[in-house]
């Protein structure tokens, strides 16, 4: 074999130890996270006050919210044009405009919002009707089991077993951080539900349904948790 | 100018001068595995700003999309580097890239010291920066399908929560793209370069300047392989 002789095989590998420096990192870097990410979010905190560029935004795991959506565009929606439909099996299948949803009784709830995808903004103030009292003014039929939530983005959708939308905790939110739910935020009418993640909360509210059996919202089609609970550490704001 | 490319494929030495004293550096395997590597690591980092951007997001949307793109975009990243193994002259600068010699430490000295004339920075086929960036963005490739695999298959390793695979996977993010964002305008300053990586020749006087040790050291194996061709007849 007249095979070319490797060239330079005599230096030190120093590309591999680029690599494996990288590698080593990486993995001191998950080891050290849990505590990083204490600190960061300290960090963060300061900085963001005194940040007017909002460029820490851009930085790992900002402070506040992120905007996701699953469609390209989202209609727009206001006192002129919104409108929640409650039906499936109830008595009174309902249709509310926003000023009366506004008229009546609301309800507070203040928890931390927690996203499955790392992010985390503690103790919101979310304000907003009930779900439990809307579907008592629609009235369940016995064979109801579960609640369907559509949205006017015409994609989203999500679920709640009859049992957990009775919570006290799960609000057809009207306000945030004692604001009218912007459109970024799902206004001007989303759902919370304060025990679960956040992808459980739809955005951009627009129907409402009862069902005799859970139907799979949009990302648990796609291999979310039907049940959203937090868990672990992330339940660390149930006492709010 | 014109284009080299497509020319008679090496049937000698690689770097022997061929016509009008261009000489061959990248394989047409070599340019490819650039070329789809260069394609994926671009659409990762687009579909990761529609993802991680707050405007951007907001234009984007198809939230869904976005991260079926970038999880499969990620993933495959590694499949030209791999399908390149199959090449010896992709092999063989592989090899290249791993070793330092003497002349890289003296590289890495004229950059700490400012030096930019290319005396000041001798290097063989790949200088000593183009040595570290390869090592490094290796691992940094592997880090990032690690931790986005953790976040795709969610508990796929319970002892690691999603939150630390996602503060790793965020922070290298901006590395990356910090650093091959350095890789670009590095090639933008040399167009000889990018035109070695398009068309696979390089001009000898652009080679004399810039990679001074190549040739030597071609010349040289070249010469130790003839003593071995020697030696076999």
């Amino acid at each position: 074999m007249a095979d070319k002789p490797k060239p330079r095989t005599e230096g030190a590998p120093v590309g591999r130890r680029a690599m494996l420096g990288m590698l080593g990192a990486g993995a001191a870097g998950l080891a050290a996270a849990p505590y990083l990410q204490k600190g960061w979010e300290n960090f963060l905190a300061a900085a963001s006050e005194v940040d007017a560029t909002g460029l820490t935004g851009l930085l790992p795991n900002p402070g506040g919210f992120r905007y996701y959506s699953v469609v390209g565009s989202v209609p727009h929606k206001d006192e002129t044009n919104y409108a929640l439909t409650l039906g499936g099996l109830v008595d009174r299948p309902r249709t509310y405009t926003l000023d009366q949803l506004r008229a009546m009784p609301r309800t507070r709830v203040v928890h931390d919002v927690v996203c499955t995808d790392g992010w985390r903004v503690e103790k919101t103030p979310f304000d907003g009707v009930r779900l439990a009292d809307l579907l008592d003014d629609a009235g369940v039929r016995s064979k109801g089991a579960a609640i369907r939530f559509t949205c006017f983005d015409g994609a989203y959708s999500e679920s709640l077993t009859l049992e957990q939308a009775r919570r006290s905790d799960v609000l057809v939110a009207l306000t945030m951080q004692d604001k009218p739910i912007t459109h970024a935020h799902g206004g001007p009418v989303r759902l919370y539900v304060a025990p679960m993640y956040f992808y459980k909360s739809a955005k951009w509210l627009s129907g409402i349904s009862v069902t005799d059996k859970v139907v799979p919202g949009y990302w648990e089609e796609r291999g979310y948790a039907v049940d959203g609970w937090l868990d672990g550490a992330d339940r660390q704001g149930d006492a709010a | 100018m014109r284009s080299t490319a497509g020319s008679t494929g090496p049937t000698g030495r690689v770097t022997r001068p061929e016509r009008e004293g261009r000489i061959r550096r990248f394989s047409t395997a070599e340019r490819m595995v650039h070329r789809v590597t260069g394609y994926l690591m671009l659409l990762c980092l687009v579909t990761a700003a529609c993802l991680y951007l707050g405007p951007l997001a907001q234009l984007v949307g198809r939230r869904h999309l976005m991260v079926t793109v970038h999880e499969w975009s990620g993933i495959t990243l590694p499949v030209p580097f791999l399908l390149g193994l199959l090449s010896p002259a992709f092999r063989a600068d592989l090899r290249r890239l791993n070793r330092f010699a003497v002349y890289d430490r003296q590289w890495l000295r004229a950059v700490r010291r400012r030096r930019t004339s290319p005396e000041a920075r001798p290097a063989g086929k790949f200088n000593a920066g183009q040595k570290l960036y390869a090592g490094w963005i290796a691992g940094a490739v592997l880090v990032m399908m690690f931790t986005g695999l953790l976040m795709w298959f969610m508990g796929l390793l319970p002892f690691i929560s999603r939150t630390s695979a996602i503060l790793v996977h965020d922070i290298l993010a901006w590395a990356i793209t910090f650093v091959v964002l350095g890789h670009l305008r590095k090639a933008f300053e040399d167009p000889e370069a990018r035109l070695g990586m398009r068309t696979g020749h390089v001009s000898l006087s652009w080679a004399q300047r810039h990679h001074s040790r190549w040739l030597r050291e071609e010349r040289e194996g070249d010469a130790a392989a003839d003593a071995v061709d020697r030696r076999m007849t």
